[in-house]
Protein backbone atom coordinates (compact mmCIF):
# COMPACT_ATOMS: atom_id res chain seq x y z
CA UNK A 1 0.00 0.00 0.00
CA UNK A 2 1.45 3.23 -1.10
CA UNK A 3 1.73 5.46 1.99
CA UNK A 4 0.54 8.69 2.35
CA UNK A 5 2.00 12.23 1.95
CA UNK A 6 2.76 13.70 5.89
CA UNK A 7 1.65 17.19 4.97
CA UNK A 8 2.88 18.54 8.22
CA UNK A 9 6.16 17.73 8.32
CA UNK A 10 6.80 19.67 5.01
CA UNK A 11 4.79 22.63 5.77
CA UNK A 12 6.22 22.88 8.98
CA UNK A 13 9.37 22.77 7.94
CA UNK A 14 9.05 25.95 5.12
CA UNK A 15 7.04 27.74 8.12
CA UNK A 16 10.13 27.03 10.28
CA UNK A 17 12.86 27.95 7.90
CA UNK A 18 10.39 31.26 6.79
CA UNK A 19 10.51 32.14 10.74
CA UNK A 20 14.87 32.43 10.30
CA UNK A 21 14.78 34.21 6.62
CA UNK A 22 11.93 36.80 7.14
CA UNK A 23 13.66 38.28 9.55
CA UNK A 24 14.51 40.57 7.72
CA UNK A 25 11.25 41.49 6.31
CA UNK A 26 9.66 42.07 9.59
CA UNK A 27 12.40 44.24 10.76
CA UNK A 28 11.39 46.87 8.33
CA UNK A 29 8.43 47.56 10.91
CA UNK A 30 9.07 48.91 14.95
CA UNK A 31 6.65 46.17 16.22
CA UNK A 32 8.12 43.62 14.68
CA UNK A 33 11.50 44.54 15.26
CA UNK A 34 11.69 45.74 18.92
CA UNK A 35 10.59 41.79 20.42
CA UNK A 36 10.17 39.70 17.13
CA UNK A 37 6.74 38.12 17.55
CA UNK A 38 6.09 37.44 14.01
CA UNK A 39 9.51 35.26 14.16
CA UNK A 40 8.73 33.70 17.03
CA UNK A 41 5.05 32.71 15.92
CA UNK A 42 6.42 31.49 12.46
CA UNK A 43 8.40 28.98 15.06
CA UNK A 44 6.25 27.97 16.90
CA UNK A 45 3.22 26.85 14.28
CA UNK A 46 6.59 24.89 12.27
CA UNK A 47 7.26 23.27 15.22
CA UNK A 48 3.49 22.31 16.40
CA UNK A 49 2.98 21.44 12.37
CA UNK A 50 6.31 19.16 12.36
CA UNK A 51 5.45 17.65 15.80
CA UNK A 52 2.60 16.46 14.66
CA UNK A 53 3.89 15.13 11.57
CA UNK A 54 6.74 13.40 13.24
CA UNK A 55 4.08 11.53 15.82
CA UNK A 56 2.14 10.50 12.93
CA UNK A 57 4.66 9.02 10.92
CA UNK A 58 6.18 6.76 14.07
CA UNK A 59 2.93 5.89 15.43
CA UNK A 60 1.47 4.94 11.96
CA UNK A 61 4.20 4.40 9.69
CA UNK A 62 2.68 1.82 7.80
CA UNK A 63 0.29 4.84 6.51
CA UNK A 64 2.38 8.12 6.93
CA UNK A 65 5.61 8.71 5.37
CA UNK A 66 8.39 10.94 6.83
CA UNK A 67 10.04 8.68 9.94
CA UNK A 68 13.50 9.49 8.38
CA UNK A 69 12.95 13.43 6.83
CA UNK A 70 10.82 13.98 9.16
CA UNK A 71 13.37 13.49 12.23
CA UNK A 72 15.67 15.24 9.38
CA UNK A 73 13.35 18.27 9.37
CA UNK A 74 13.31 18.99 13.06
CA UNK A 75 16.91 18.83 13.69
CA UNK A 76 17.51 21.20 10.83
CA UNK A 77 14.46 23.34 12.39
CA UNK A 78 16.17 22.97 15.92
CA UNK A 79 19.57 24.23 14.56
CA UNK A 80 17.56 27.34 12.66
CA UNK A 81 15.99 27.97 16.08
CA UNK A 82 18.99 28.16 18.04
CA UNK A 83 21.02 30.39 15.86
CA UNK A 84 17.91 32.77 15.75
CA UNK A 85 18.11 33.00 19.57
CA UNK A 86 21.62 33.46 19.57
CA UNK A 87 21.51 36.52 17.18
CA UNK A 88 18.05 37.51 19.51
CA UNK A 89 19.43 36.87 22.70
CA UNK A 90 22.87 37.82 22.55
CA UNK A 91 24.52 39.17 18.86
CA UNK A 92 21.78 42.17 19.23
CA UNK A 93 22.35 43.27 22.61
CA UNK A 94 26.33 43.51 21.70
CA UNK A 95 26.08 47.26 22.88
CA UNK A 96 28.89 49.08 23.21
CA UNK A 97 28.50 51.01 26.66
CA UNK A 98 28.90 54.67 25.14
CA UNK A 99 29.75 55.75 29.11
CA UNK A 100 31.75 58.74 27.34
CA UNK A 101 28.31 60.20 25.23
CA UNK A 102 27.10 63.43 26.01
CA UNK A 103 24.66 63.72 28.98
CA UNK A 104 22.07 65.61 29.38
CA UNK A 105 22.93 69.01 30.02
CA UNK A 106 26.61 68.89 28.26
CA UNK A 107 27.19 70.56 25.12
CA UNK A 108 27.11 68.42 22.33
CA UNK A 109 30.21 68.34 20.00
CA UNK A 110 29.80 70.44 17.14
CA UNK A 111 30.63 68.77 13.85
CA UNK A 112 30.87 69.56 10.16
CA UNK A 113 29.37 66.71 7.10
CA UNK A 114 28.58 66.39 3.78
CA UNK A 115 24.94 65.60 3.30
CA UNK A 116 23.46 63.29 0.86
CA UNK A 117 23.95 66.15 -1.70
CA UNK A 118 27.44 67.29 -0.76
CA UNK A 119 26.11 69.89 1.00
CA UNK A 120 27.90 70.67 4.30
CA UNK A 121 25.89 70.48 7.44
CA UNK A 122 27.06 71.93 10.56
CA UNK A 123 25.38 71.12 14.03
CA UNK A 124 25.18 74.79 13.99
CA UNK A 125 22.75 74.92 11.24
CA UNK A 126 20.86 72.80 12.61
CA UNK A 127 19.98 74.20 16.17
CA UNK A 128 18.09 77.28 15.31
CA UNK A 129 15.16 78.23 15.42
CA UNK A 130 14.13 75.13 18.70
CA UNK A 131 17.03 72.57 18.16
CA UNK A 132 17.64 69.39 16.18
CA UNK A 133 17.37 65.88 17.14
CA UNK A 134 20.15 63.52 15.89
CA UNK A 135 20.12 60.06 14.72
CA UNK A 136 23.46 57.62 14.63
CA UNK A 137 22.65 54.62 12.78
CA UNK A 138 24.75 51.54 11.44
CA UNK A 139 24.04 52.62 8.18
CA UNK A 140 23.73 50.44 4.86
CA UNK A 141 26.88 50.24 3.47
CA UNK B 1 14.36 56.44 10.35
CA UNK B 2 11.66 55.65 8.13
CA UNK B 3 9.07 56.88 11.30
CA UNK B 4 10.67 59.92 11.40
CA UNK B 5 10.57 60.71 8.01
CA UNK B 6 6.63 60.17 8.17
CA UNK B 7 6.25 62.46 11.54
CA UNK B 8 8.94 64.90 10.09
CA UNK B 9 6.00 67.94 10.33
CA UNK B 10 5.44 67.49 13.96
CA UNK B 11 9.70 68.08 14.35
CA UNK B 12 9.48 71.05 11.37
CA UNK B 13 6.30 72.70 13.43
CA UNK B 14 8.40 72.40 16.81
CA UNK B 15 11.15 73.96 14.96
CA UNK B 16 13.49 70.63 15.38
CA UNK B 17 15.86 69.68 12.35
CA UNK B 18 16.30 66.30 11.92
CA UNK B 19 19.21 64.53 10.87
CA UNK B 20 21.22 61.22 11.36
CA UNK B 21 24.59 60.28 10.79
CA UNK B 22 26.44 57.39 9.75
CA UNK B 23 29.40 56.19 7.93
CA UNK B 24 27.99 55.59 4.63
CA UNK B 25 29.41 57.42 1.87
CA UNK B 26 26.90 60.64 0.22
CA UNK B 27 26.40 58.27 -2.83
CA UNK B 28 24.57 55.58 -0.81
CA UNK B 29 23.04 58.37 1.17
CA UNK B 30 21.75 59.88 -1.83
CA UNK B 31 20.56 56.73 -3.04
CA UNK B 32 18.55 55.77 0.26
CA UNK B 33 17.16 58.98 0.57
CA UNK B 34 16.00 58.77 -2.79
CA UNK B 35 14.58 55.10 -2.28
CA UNK B 36 12.96 55.66 0.64
CA UNK B 37 11.91 59.62 0.29
CA UNK B 38 14.18 61.37 3.22
CA UNK B 39 14.36 64.58 3.22
CA UNK B 40 15.99 64.99 5.87
CA UNK B 41 19.83 65.21 5.58
CA UNK B 42 21.50 62.24 6.14
CA UNK B 43 25.54 63.24 7.29
CA UNK B 44 27.63 61.22 5.83
CA UNK B 45 31.04 60.17 8.45
CA UNK B 46 32.97 58.24 6.88
CA UNK B 47 36.09 58.12 8.87
CA UNK B 48 33.64 57.92 12.11
CA UNK B 49 35.74 60.69 13.32
CA UNK B 50 32.31 62.53 14.61
CA UNK B 51 31.12 59.05 15.69
CA UNK B 52 33.85 58.58 17.80
CA UNK B 53 33.65 62.20 19.11
CA UNK B 54 29.91 61.26 20.44
CA UNK B 55 31.00 57.93 21.53
CA UNK B 56 28.92 55.44 19.73
CA UNK B 57 31.36 54.13 17.59
CA UNK B 58 30.58 50.17 17.49
CA UNK B 59 34.22 48.96 16.85
CA UNK B 60 33.75 46.08 13.79
CA UNK B 61 30.81 45.39 13.85
CA UNK B 62 30.58 46.61 10.30
CA UNK B 63 31.43 44.92 7.11
CA UNK B 64 34.43 43.25 6.99
CA UNK B 65 35.23 44.41 10.61
CA UNK B 66 35.21 48.25 10.13
CA UNK B 67 33.86 50.70 12.64
CA UNK B 68 29.98 51.81 12.57
CA UNK B 69 28.18 53.65 15.01
CA UNK B 70 25.87 51.96 17.05
CA UNK B 71 22.16 53.30 17.17
CA UNK B 72 21.73 56.46 19.38
CA UNK B 73 19.47 59.54 19.32
CA UNK B 74 20.06 62.75 20.98
CA UNK B 75 18.08 66.43 21.44
CA UNK B 76 20.19 69.30 20.93
CA UNK B 77 18.79 72.28 22.13
CA UNK B 78 19.23 76.00 20.54
CA UNK B 79 21.97 76.60 22.99
CA UNK B 80 23.95 73.27 21.90
CA UNK B 81 22.80 71.58 25.26
CA UNK B 82 21.85 67.78 25.16
CA UNK B 83 18.48 67.37 26.69
CA UNK B 84 17.51 64.52 25.78
CA UNK B 85 20.01 61.29 24.99
CA UNK B 86 18.42 57.30 23.75
CA UNK B 87 21.28 55.03 24.13
CA UNK B 88 19.69 51.19 23.08
CA UNK B 89 20.52 47.87 24.70
CA UNK B 90 19.16 46.46 21.69
CA UNK B 91 20.49 46.94 17.74
CA UNK B 92 16.78 46.18 16.90
CA UNK B 93 15.43 48.66 18.86
CA UNK B 94 15.40 52.21 18.27
CA UNK B 95 13.97 55.55 19.68
CA UNK B 96 10.60 56.32 18.30
CA UNK B 97 9.65 59.37 16.73
CA UNK B 98 7.16 60.15 19.65
CA UNK B 99 10.06 59.64 22.65
CA UNK B 100 11.94 62.20 20.62
CA UNK B 101 8.69 64.49 20.42
CA UNK B 102 7.98 64.16 24.42
CA UNK B 103 11.65 64.92 25.19
CA UNK B 104 11.34 68.31 23.05
CA UNK B 105 8.14 69.11 25.34
CA UNK B 106 9.57 68.35 28.16
CA UNK B 107 13.05 70.42 27.43
CA UNK B 108 13.31 73.51 29.52
CA UNK B 109 12.69 76.79 27.47
CA UNK B 110 16.04 78.59 26.60
CA UNK B 111 16.46 82.27 27.88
Amino acid sequence: MKRKWNWPLWVGFVVAVGGLFSYEFFAQFPLTRDFPWANLSLFGIGATLLIFGLFRALGRPQLYRGKVFGTIFIVIAVALFALFSYEILYVLKQVPLSAQAPRVGEKAPSFSLPDQNGKEVALADLLSPNGAVLIFYRGHW
Amino acid sequence: MRSFQSRLSDFTSRGVHVAAISVDSKEINRLHSQKWGFTFPLLSDADAEVIRRYDVLHRGAGPKGTDIARPAEFYVDLAGTVQWVNLTENIAVRARPEQALGAIDAAPPIQ
